[in-house]
């Protein structure tokens, strides 16, 4: 089982891998762009683009804030530097570097965090990226991309190397249904409504887009119309689409594979509440590290499932 | 070498007299980790070592100069305004709301400056990505970086020595400025990270241990380390906090004297000391 199966959609590949042979293509036609690696570019997929353009690429060990800092220093050169680490290594680890090496000079560097969720699984919590995206969106200037399917990732990947200035792209390790046809728009900032409803929206990325899709595919059942928006930017968030969907759904649900604290759903409420306050729930990792176990038993039992989306829609729908 | 010892001396003093009227002018800042740094700048900025163009601090071929120890930014602010990027005048803005010449170096705001420092640790990785732009460009130039020994104490600065050591960038310099105080007292008291030279020959560097208060071994020092093409160069700048006007601060009672400007009245005693000396 997968998400998105519900919905008759396909499983294609996992946004680590899209972003890799994004990369490793985008590098053939971009020769500013270089790679910095902590040593797991097998893992985060930088590693195609290395094999092909090794002159361009430097791994400077198990060391992500010295990784983080060498990026800035080529981006000050001219370069557009993309690093990568596994999510939680990568912000936690290097975050005064992303912060004062990057962000605040505006570094043109795009750093990837891959193992992001708890869906990695079997490895367990110390692996898990879930607070990647609160620290990534806490840095000023900083935008913050999640994808939620191979060609979004491929699109987005394109977009962020075409963007100037700090990036952050959140991907994951598991296979993820395809959303998308290939060619797909893909703006920075510019939210996709994936199903129209007028009941709800419910407002994912990543992962949980497909799940999202499920859920409303399981609540037309009962009558219930959701729409459901799929939010890959998060940092700028796009006020529009929300504002849209408080107005016409009269209430949102935000779903995402991350902790309750700084994510998307604080996001959106932070826009929700100003704008137009509707009622809304929240889909999330909640504020606990997670364990070890298989990826679906894990989403199941932390509540990240279409079914914990049909149960908070319930809760929001009365 | 175009310009005689002599001639950095002089430009040295100029250089420490505009320290201590802009931390002053300021009423805070770093007078004394800035003093220390004075010969190995002036030797840098007008010893023929870097080449820049004041009138365009990003012209491409430059070469790159990241004060990581971002605390002694005074001092680069004089050499800048000697050198010609503005005048000294406006280097009395120091630290007041408005002013481009923030406490710590702001590559943003300032043409000129390299990296945005002042978070301890970072500016030898900067010059690390730097130095290996350079080489991707095949530009013939060299970044020098300047940390603190307090500041080696970050785990970073010896992330960024090994992988060096691995790329070999003979186009980087890292200059130590062992003044031997960090905050709170001796870098020997606080975490003692000698021997400095031989942890970064064990990377791979090529090291110098020299008297960085000497302006003939600041220049001969960074002769040498720029004749080195095919490994990152050390120079161990055995310097004193505060060099300059060490007598007065000893009659203060401070030798470190960290953080603090020099009161007005200690300022103009300070002025007329070097101009004496």
């Amino acid at each position: 089982m997968y998400y998105g199966e519900l919905s008759g959609l396909k499983l294609g590949a996992a946004t680590r891998d899209a972003f890799g042979d994004a990369l490793k293509e985008l590098g053939a036609k971009h020769p500013e762009v270089v790679v910095v690696d902590a040593d797991v570019g097998n893992s985060t997929r930088t590693e195609p683009f290395m094999k092909a353009f090794p002159e361009r690429s430097f791994n400077v060990g198990i060391a992500e804030s010295n990784m983080v800092s060498v990026a800035a220093g080529l981006a000050s050169c001219g370069k557009t530097a993309v690093c990568s680490s596994f999510a939680t290594f990568l912000l936690s680890n290097a975050f005064d570097q992303l912060r004062m090496s990057v962000a605040f000079p505006k570094m043109n560097v795009k750093f990837v965090g891959s193992h992001s969720g708890i869906s990695i699984g079997e490895d367990g919590p110390s692996q898990m990226g879930i607070e990647d995206v609160s620290l990534a969106c806490s840095l000023p200037g900083v935008k913050v991309i999640v994808p939620s399917d191979a060609v979004q990732t491929a699109a987005a990947t394109a977009a962020m190397l075409a963007d100037h200035g700090p990036i952050y792209l959140r991907t994951g390790r598991s296979k993820v249904a395809i959303l998308y046809p290939n060619g797909c728009d893909f703006k920075i900032g510019k939210a996709i409504q994936l199903r129209d409803g007028s009941d709800v929206t419910i407002i994912a990325n990543g992962l949980m887009v497909g799940a999202a899709m499920d859920a409303a595919t399981e609540l037309a059942k009962s009558g219930v119309n959701a729409r459901v928006l799929d939010m890959h930017t998060i940092k700028p968030i796009d006020e529009e689409a929300i504002v849209k969907a408080a107005r016409e759904t009269q209430r949102i649900v935000v779903v995402e594979e991350h902790l309750a604290h700084g994510g998307l759903g604080s996001v959106v409420a932070t826009v929700v509440s100003r704008t137009v306050p509707v009622p809304m729930a929240y889909v999330n990792v909640g504020d606990c590290f997670a364990e070890s176990g298989d990826p679906q038993g894990l989403l199941d039992k932390y509540g990240l499932n279409p079914a914990a989306i049909v149960a908070a829609v319930k809760s929001v729908i009365g | 070498m175009a310009v005689s010892i002599e001639e950095l001396k002089a430009k040295a003093k100029q250089l420490r007299k505009h320290i201590i009227r802009m931390t002053t002018a300021a009423g805070s800042g770093h007078p004394s980790s800035s003093l220390s740094a004075v010969e190995m700048i002036t030797a840098l900025y007008f010893g023929g070592f870097m080449k820049y163009r004041p009138q365009e601090p990003h012209w491409a071929a430059r070469d790159r100069f990241i004060l990581s120890k971002g605390h002694a930014v005074p001092a680069l602010y004089a050499a800048m305004a000697e050198a010609g990027y503005f005048t000294v005048e406006a280097t009395l803005s120091l630290r007041k709301l408005g002013s481009v010449f923030e406490g710590h170096p702001n590559m943003l705001r300032m043409p000129g400056i390299e990296a945005s420092t002042g978070s301890l640790g970072q500016g030898l990785s900067l010059g690390l990505g730097q130095a290996l732009g350079m080489h991707l460009d095949k530009l013939d130039s060299r970044v020098f970086v300047m940390t603190g020994d307090g500041e080696l104490d970050e785990g970073q600065v010896w992330e960024a020595a090994a992988a060096a050591g691995k790329f070999k960038p003979g186009n980087l310099t890292v200059i130590v400025d062992q003044n031997g105080y960090q905050q709170t007292g001796a870098t020997k008291d606080v975490l003692d990270m000698r021997p400095i030279a031989d942890k970064f020959a064990a990377f791979g560097w090529h090291t110098q241990t020299v008297n960085g208060n000497c302006q003939a071994n600041a220049v001969a020092a960074l002769t040498i380390a720029t004749n080195i093409k095919d490994r990152p160069t050390c120079i161990i700048s055995q310097t004193q906090k505060g060099f300059g006007i060490l007598p007065l601060l000893e009659a203060e009672g401070d030798l470190n004297y960290h953080g603090k400007p020099l009161s007005p009245a200690l300022a103009e005693k300070a002025i007329a000391f070097i101009d004496s000396n």
